[in-house]
């Protein structure tokens, strides 16, 4: 029963978006996540940001990206992970979000970016529930790649504006 | 089709626009032929697209007024205010039917029906009564029953505009029974022919009961490419009688030829336009920004190694040269590329005439209406917002403004009154002046009505101007009865409301008894803005030049706590709050003290405060970012912009910044505090 079930998801994901299994990995700590490759629209070096005021602290700020005003999510405050000064290898992936009403384009700071990987969709397990102790609504489901755990994650859940807006209450 | 659809509505649109500023041109009695022309060409045209697109709904009601236009371009029937007005109800009409058709939604059925039915009676009885000869004679010629003898000859280039000539003739197949006969005359030899070019000509015999504007609306698309004779077919016996009785058939020819003129001559004026979507032209303005951004860098970079080349190479000298002509270059696309989104205001003064004509009748006023510099440029998205508070500020002039002829004659004015429209650039800003010799602002009622209303005290007194200024508070409205054309009391504050949210100000000048002058003031455009570069903590933030009234330093002297809350500073003659830029934005202010420190005094919505900030920077122009297209609206900011040096910094939302300040002073308990500390008081607890 259950197996037919993940087939049958398997197969609505791999209809729904076939090329979608490529996915790029980075990491938070000993903890490696990973993107949807084709929402990746440019990785760069972290440099400074100007920091906008009255907006959680996660959000670092904004930066000039080619002329458009992209906003800076810092992941592991995100995560309410402990804080690490930025390195030289800290680095910026610059994704594209998809909204209800249209794209956006948003940054997110980890501590450096890992690997390229396939992962067939037949292996993507779903995340177990942690219940209070770590919220998984913004997991798309957990891969292993050579003996690793990576978490793949749902972006537009992230960082859709709702959510954004939702924390930040909370934050002011 | 579909995608022809929003190039119909808008051409339609613009036409509806021309139909209703000719009529308002139109002199009743002695009008233009020229005129009526114009006004027929573009009711032809909308009744043509509609058809074409199946809109047969438009494309029936057009007609009716076609044919009225029609009688009168003719001269078959005199141009009457009665059949002005009627026509400028058909525009009504026809409009709404467009954009009902355009957005969607459901049709007026009934005033469309009422309004089709008062044509239909206009056309029904003065034609008939006043010209049935002539009426008659025209039937006669058009419906010739034997048939008719068409000469077709298409142009050169006919085949290039993608009309083909078989259609038409299929077309007339269905009309009657054709029999063509092509003239092959002017073929060239195969070396000299292009497949591309139309060499033929045809004879066209079409027989039976055919109206000749069935015929000439099969060649309507193509009037001006080809040249077109319809003659009536006669038997060889009546010849020579017919031809001298029906002078109209002789005329048809030769008023086809004249109706082609004009309408070529538009074409080529409109070749010289191009209809582009917004987003590429603001696309292109984004990307010039970028091109400014990177020539400023550019530059910077080019004099630092300028400075540091000690060996003077002559590679050095050119490079400099270079970027000098970029920098010239860039500056002169910005410039240009600004303008491309530059309309001239016409546009909104052209929406008056109407507005004039109709209420100057509604209120039994007679108004002469004087337009100047309608060729002045604004930005378009500026132009969309002052339409509204445009025609507003004219609803009020006529109704409250200018009075009744025969007031105007007892105080010795002409019975007509003059509204005048003005425009012209100054500085950075357009000026649009509205001005008009009526009665003026009555100060003592105004000001009566101010104190009843408790806005001014008893014993205040007021220059004339802060009077006058008082017709810009909510809630006062001096119209002794209230009516629907203005008077609400709501509107003069709406109007003032909408100019600010534009950068712009308004104010008014006026006599009693000889006029008034309202003078709005606005940017060009909404894409840049004057800004004053302010340092608070360590970032940079841009306080728009139009809210800024000056720039001070603080005397201890002048600031006092109220409620142990806020810091006041005295200003002169008033009291303002301090806000400290820190304690709205959550930063750290290093300084407790605000003794000798640098205040911005602003002015948003009509309240003023001093904002405090660590440092001046200069002035300069900046493109306006917006923080929304990826993120989100931030209370106390309007957007976002790039610096020279490729950094973000954030501007100000001025009145936002104010209401911030004043939710965070309310969240504070009271403390004890002295004038000179407070404020990093609140910092900590907002924090």
């Amino acid at each position: 029963m259950s197996t037919t079930a993940t087939e049958l998801n398997s197969v609505i994901n791999s209809e729904l978006d076939s090329d979608a299994d490529q996915f790029l990995t980075f990491v938070l700590g000993s903890e490696e996540y990973g993107v949807d490759i084709l929402r990746v629209q440019e990785i760069k070096g972290w440099d400074s940001v100007t920091p906008i005021p009255n907006t959680p602290d996660y959000i670092k700020g904004v930066i000039n990206l080619r002329g458009t005003i992209v906003p800076i999510v810092d992941l592991r405050q995100r995560f309410s992970m402990p804080e690490v000064e930025y390195g030289p290898i800290t680095v910026v992936i610059v994704l594209k979000i998809e909204c209800a009403d249209r794209d956006r384009i948003m940054g997110i700071v980890v501590d450096g970016v890992s690997d390229v990987y396939d992962v067939p969709p037949e292996e993507m397990k779903d995340a177990p529930d942690f219940g209070n102790v770590v919220d998984t609504e913004f997991v798309r489901g957990l891969a292993t790649v050579e003996e690793k755990m990576i978490i793949i994650l749902d972006i537009d859940h992230l960082l859709s504006g709702n959510e954004i807006q939702a924390t930040d209450k909370l934050g002011i | 089709m579909q995608q022809f659809h929003q190039t119909f509505f808008e051409e339609s649109f613009e036409g509806l626009d021309i139909m209703e500023n000719e009529l308002l041109n139109l002199d009743v009695g002695n009008a233009d032929s020229e005129v009526i022309n114009t006004i027929f060409r573009s009711a032809h045209s909308i009744k043509g697209g509609s058809g074409t697109f199946g809109f047969t709904a438009v494309a029936e009601f057009t007609h009716v007024a076609e044919t009225l236009l029609d009688e009168m371009r003719d001269g078959v029937r005199q141009v009457t205010q009665e059949s002005v007005d009627i026509l400028l109800k058909s525009v009504d009409v026809m409009r709404a039917m467009l954009t009902t058709l355009s957005d969607g939604g459901e049709m007026d059925v009934d005033n469309i029906a009422s309004v089709q039915m008062e044509l239909e009676q206009l056309l029904g009885t003065e034609s008939n009564s006043s010209t049935t000869d002539e009426v008659s004679d025209s039937n006669n010629s058009d419906e010739n029953s034997e048939g008719w003898l068409i000469s077709f000859r298409p142009h050169v280039e006919m085949l290039r505009t993608g009309n083909d000539p078989v259609r038409m003739i299929y077309a007339l197949t269905e009309l009657g029974q054709v029999s063509t006969k092509a003239d092959i005359s002017d073929i060239p030899t195969f070396v000299d022919l292009n497949p591309e070019d139309s060499f033929l000509g045809w004879e066209i015999t079409l027989k039976g009961d055919v109206k000749k504007e069935d015929i000439v609306e099969v060649f309507d698309w193509v009037e001006d490419e080809c040249d077109l004779d319809i003659q009536p077919l006669i038997n060889e016996s009546k010849a020579t009688t017919e031809e001298t009785t029906t002078p109209e058939a002789v005329a048809a020819p030769s008023e086809i030829a004249s109706k082609a003129k004009p309408t070529a001559a538009k074409k080529t004026a409109e070749s010289a336009s191009i209809r582009v979507g917004i987003d590429k032209v603001d696309e292109i303005i984004n990307l010039v920004g970028e091109l400014v951004i990177t020539q400023s860098m550019l530059g910077q970079v080019g004099s630092e190694i300028g400075n540091a080349d000690e060996h003077n190479s002559p590679y050095m000298e050119k490079l400099l040269e270079g970027l000098a002509q970029l920098e010239r270059n860039t500056r002169e696309i910005q410039e240009s590329v600004m303008r491309i989104r530059m309309l001239p205001i016409s546009f909104v003064f052209s929406r008056v005439p109407r507005l004039v004509h109709d209420l100057s009748s509604k209120l039994n006023k007679q108004v002469e209406l004087v337009t100047t510099g309608e060729n002045t440029e604004l930005d378009k998205t500026v132009m969309e917002k002052i339409g509204d508070p445009m025609v507003h500020l004219v609803r009020n002039a006529l109704d409250h403004g200018i009075e009744t002829p025969d007031v105007r004659k007892a105080a010795g004015k002409s019975e007509m009154g003059t509204l005048s429209l003005n425009a012209y650039h100054k500085g950075g800003s357009i000026v649009i002046e509205l001005s008009d010799d009526g009665a003026g602002i009555n100060k003592e009622r105004v000001l009566n009505k101010a104190r009843s209303n408790g806005l001014v005290g008893e014993n205040e007194n007021l220059s004339d101007d802060a009077i006058n200024d008082l017709i810009f508070h909510p809630g006062l409205s001096t119209a002794e009865s209230l009516s629907d054309v203005s008077g609400r009391g709501v509107g003069m504050d709406v109007v003032r409301k909408n100019i600010k949210s534009l950068g712009g100000s308004v104010r008014v000048d006026s006599v009693e008894g000889k006029g008034a002058t309202f003078t709005i003031q606005l940017p060009l455009t909404l894409a840049i803005l004057d800004g004053q570069l302010v340092k608070v903590a360590d970032e940079t933030f841009i306080i728009p030049l139009v809210s800024i009234i000056e720039s001070i330093q603080v005397k201890s002297a002048n600031l006092s706590g109220i409620a142990g809350k806020a810091a006041l500073y005295k200003l002169r003659d008033e009291y303002i709050p301090v806000i400290r830029a820190h304690n709205v934005f959550g930063m750290e202010d290093s300084n407790s003290s605000l003794e000798d420190r640098l205040m911005v005094v602003v002015e948003g919505d009509g309240a003023k405060a001093g904002i405090i900030v660590d440092d001046l920077l200069a002035q300069q122009q900046v493109v306006i970012k917006s923080l929304e297209t990826n993120y989100k609206r931030v209370d106390g900011l309007s957007g976002a912009t790039i610096l020279g040096d490729g950094t973000v910094a954030l501007i100000l939302d001025i009145s936002g910044v104010i209401d911030m300040f004043k939710t965070l002073s309310n969240s504070v308990p009271p403390s004890p505090v002295d004038p000179d500390g407070n404020g990093s008081d609140i910092a900590e607890k907002a924090a």
